[in-house]
């Protein structure tokens, strides 16, 4: 049994279906790279499975080690939140109270979860500081967010998501805000830590090196909807989607894009991702899509395979 | 943090002096003569000139100026008319025949009451019923908050004030006509006296903490480190309390700073129409009487209290926002 299996998740605002019928899973020790551009609704399936989402409709299934989460109480939810289900974001510094210090804000979920004292729970925070690479840890845990840089914050908030030792950490884009050679680093991290704890990631990002780097599994999204899933070797090596391709095509180094016909040069995906309010009928990447045919435009493809799932009418002919 | 504050201290007492010389041209340029008004009806002007030498007012103005300025750190006596000024002399009301600090001194107490009990009044009702407003945006009690303090804030102090005389005391005889008792000598008669005035005051500012406070929330709420927050799981009242309203206080203290700091040099027309003895009425009947040195003094003092209370609210933003703290 997977720690987490989401099954035709879908996330409504009002009329608007941001994320319509998405089915993923997560395993411990593992990770699963989510990728898809702004509005994709990737951000958004994984603040429904914390419960973070307000006003929302979500329905579906998302089990948590056994355990429906979709329709589970709000306290319910909350419990879980910040002690099994941890969760960091991409602008450590906004996401990180400026009016207390690091120490009080890691402490904070570990008292209120382990019923810790203040004393413990401060302990725990420094240990944590210590073991996410932070240096005089017991100093620095009474200093204020903005004496921190951006990759010590959020190698902070790293701490504060594994204070309490969950089992599944959600990142989303916890990397983009970053310099690059942070971003290595943060990612080293999170890849020692995992082991470490065992923890199940779920990598939200656009930067596809990330995924290429550390994920496991890849779930290209688009739309709102799964475009492609599957082992990331697969994915990379061998993308079936023309989204994905074209994802690909459009990074330098990773893809097809540097030997293919254009000699070298970088291909971009011709157009803007939809919005949620105006997603086209069929396929949602059609208008985009230089495949296309026209069945794309009236019928929504079907996610199908079994080691490699493909949404697209023209799977197996490209 | 000391540096910082007697630095500011410096620049209070440069913004007073600028202050204090603007307040005392415009005295100056002004037709009102107060020998005049001193010398009487059967006036001559061999008299007049008598009253104007008695009272200092033939000198030079900027020696007038600067006799003013001493007598406020050193004391003085008022022109030729053997009239002692004890320091601090503000200099002297001919109407109330009192140095005008001591008329200062005597009426601070009633507005000091005034403006700290509808200040925890107004604090109160303005954030709890902004907060609320904010948490439960878009919704009825959200209208109905916004829209009652739209009301408020339209509606001018007197006719606030009016209304509470007209049904509490008149009408309703809940209460008698404001006769004020300071605290220590009788405080269920302090409050009695004060409850209507605060209640007044307090309306006219709650509707703005009102609106400041919901602003200030809902912005607040859609911070990334509330979602945080609300990721760590915790209970949504400590995400709202400890985590939302922490931030929200720093604009409201701003202006519960200047707001507070003008209020404790009088509220004019509210304490005119509840006859209350402070230093807003003092400064109401100083001005129908031109009593200049009374009203030039209430000036002072009013730009005293809002410059500290400034600089008090700019010392608190470093214990609140530690991303603010002064070298």
């Amino acid at each position: 049994m997977s720690l987490l299996s989401v099954d035709n998740l879908s996330v409504a605002f009002g009329r608007v279906r941001v994320v319509d019928g998405v089915s993923f899973s997560v395993d411990r020790g593992r990770t699963l790279g989510i990728v898809g551009e702004s509005g994709s609704g990737k951000s958004v399936s994984t603040l429904a499975i914390m419960g973070l989402l307000r006003g929302a409709s979500v329905t579906g299934s998302v089990t948590f080690d056994g355990e429906e989460l979709v329709g589970a109480p709000a306290e319910r939810l909350r419990s879980l939140r910040g002690a099994r289900l941890s969760m960091i974001f991409q602008d450590p510094l906004s996401s990180l109270h400026p009016f207390y210090t690091v120490g009080e804000q890691i402490a904070e979920a570990y008292r209120l979860h382990k019923k810790a004292s203040r004393k413990v729970a401060h302990e725990r925070a420094v240990e944590m500081l210590g073991e996410v690479g932070i240096p005089a840890p017991r100093r620095r845990a009474r200093e204020h967010p903005h004496r921190f840089s951006g990759g010590m914050r959020q190698r902070v908030m790293i701490a504060m998501a594994l204070a309490c030792e969950p089992d599944l950490l959600i990142a989303d884009e916890p990397t983009t805000a970053l310099d690059v050679t942070v971003q290595a680093q943060i990612l080293e991290l999170i890849q020692r830590l995992q082991s470490e704890y065992g923890l199940g990631i779920i990598m939200i990002t656009h930067d596809l090196g990330v995924v290429a780097r550390i994920a496991d599994d890849v779930l290209v999204m688009y739309g709102g909807r799964a475009a492609e899933r599957a082992a990331s070797a697969r994915v990379f090596d061998d993308p079936r989607h023309p989204y994905t391709q074209g994802l690909l095509a459009s990074v330098p180094g990773l893809g097809r894009g540097t030997e293919g016909p254009g000699g070298g040069r970088l291909r971009a995906i011709p157009g803007n991702p939809p919005l949620p309010s105006a997603f086209p009928p069929g396929c949602r990447f059609h208008p985009r899509c230089s495949v296309a045919l026209d069945i794309c435009a009236t019928e929504q493809p079907a996610l199908l395979g079994t080691v490699r799932q493909v949404a697209c009418h023209r799977e197996g002919e490209l | 943090m000391i540096v910082y504050a007697l630095r500011r201290l410096g620049a209070i007492a440069l913004i007073m002096l600028v202050i204090c010389a603007i307040t005392f041209a415009i005295f100056y340029l002004l037709p009102d003569d107060p020998a005049l008004d001193a010398c009487g009806k059967s006036c001559t002007s061999a008299r007049l000139a008598d009253v104007r030498h008695a009272m200092g007012l033939d000198q030079p103005v900027l020696t007038q100026f600067l006799s003013y300025l001493s007598g406020i750190f050193a004391g003085r006596t008022l022109g030729t008319s053997g009239l002692d000024c004890a320091a601090p002399c503000f200099g002297y009301s001919w109407q109330y025949a009192s140095p005008v600090w001591d008329l200062l001194l005597d009426r601070l107490g009633v507005s000091a009451s005034l403006a700290a009990g509808a200040a925890v009044l107004w604090l109160v009702v303005g954030v709890l019923l902004g907060l609320m407003a904010a948490l439960r945006k878009g919704s009825l009690l959200d209208r109905g908050i916004v829209l009652s303090a739209l009301a408020t804030t339209s509606a001018p102090v007197y006719l606030i004030a009016a209304l509470l005389i007209y049904f509490v005391i008149l009408q309703g005889e809940l209460l008698p006509f404001p006769d004020y008792q300071p605290v220590l000598d009788n405080p269920a008669a302090w409050v009695a006296s004060l409850i209507l005035p605060w209640i007044t005051l307090a309306a006219l500012y709650a509707a703005m903490y009102i609106r400041l406070t919901r602003a200030s929330m809902i912005e607040t709420m859609a911070e990334p480190y509330i979602r945080t927050a609300r990721a760590k799981g915790l209970p949504e009242r400590t995400v709202v309390v400890k985590h939302g309203l922490r931030s929200t206080m720093t604009p409201i203290l701003t202006i519960f700073g200047i707001d507070l700091g003008g209020l404790l040099a009088g509220a004019m027309i509210t304490e005119t129409m509840f006859g209350l003895p402070g230093l807003g009425k003092l400064t109401f009947d100083a001005i129908g009487k031109s009593d200049q040195p009374v009203v030039l003094g209430v000036t002072l003092l009013a730009a005293l209290f809002i410059t500290l209370a400034n600089l008090v609210v700019d010392l608190l933003y470093g214990v609140i926002d530690p991303r603010v703290r002064y070298a």
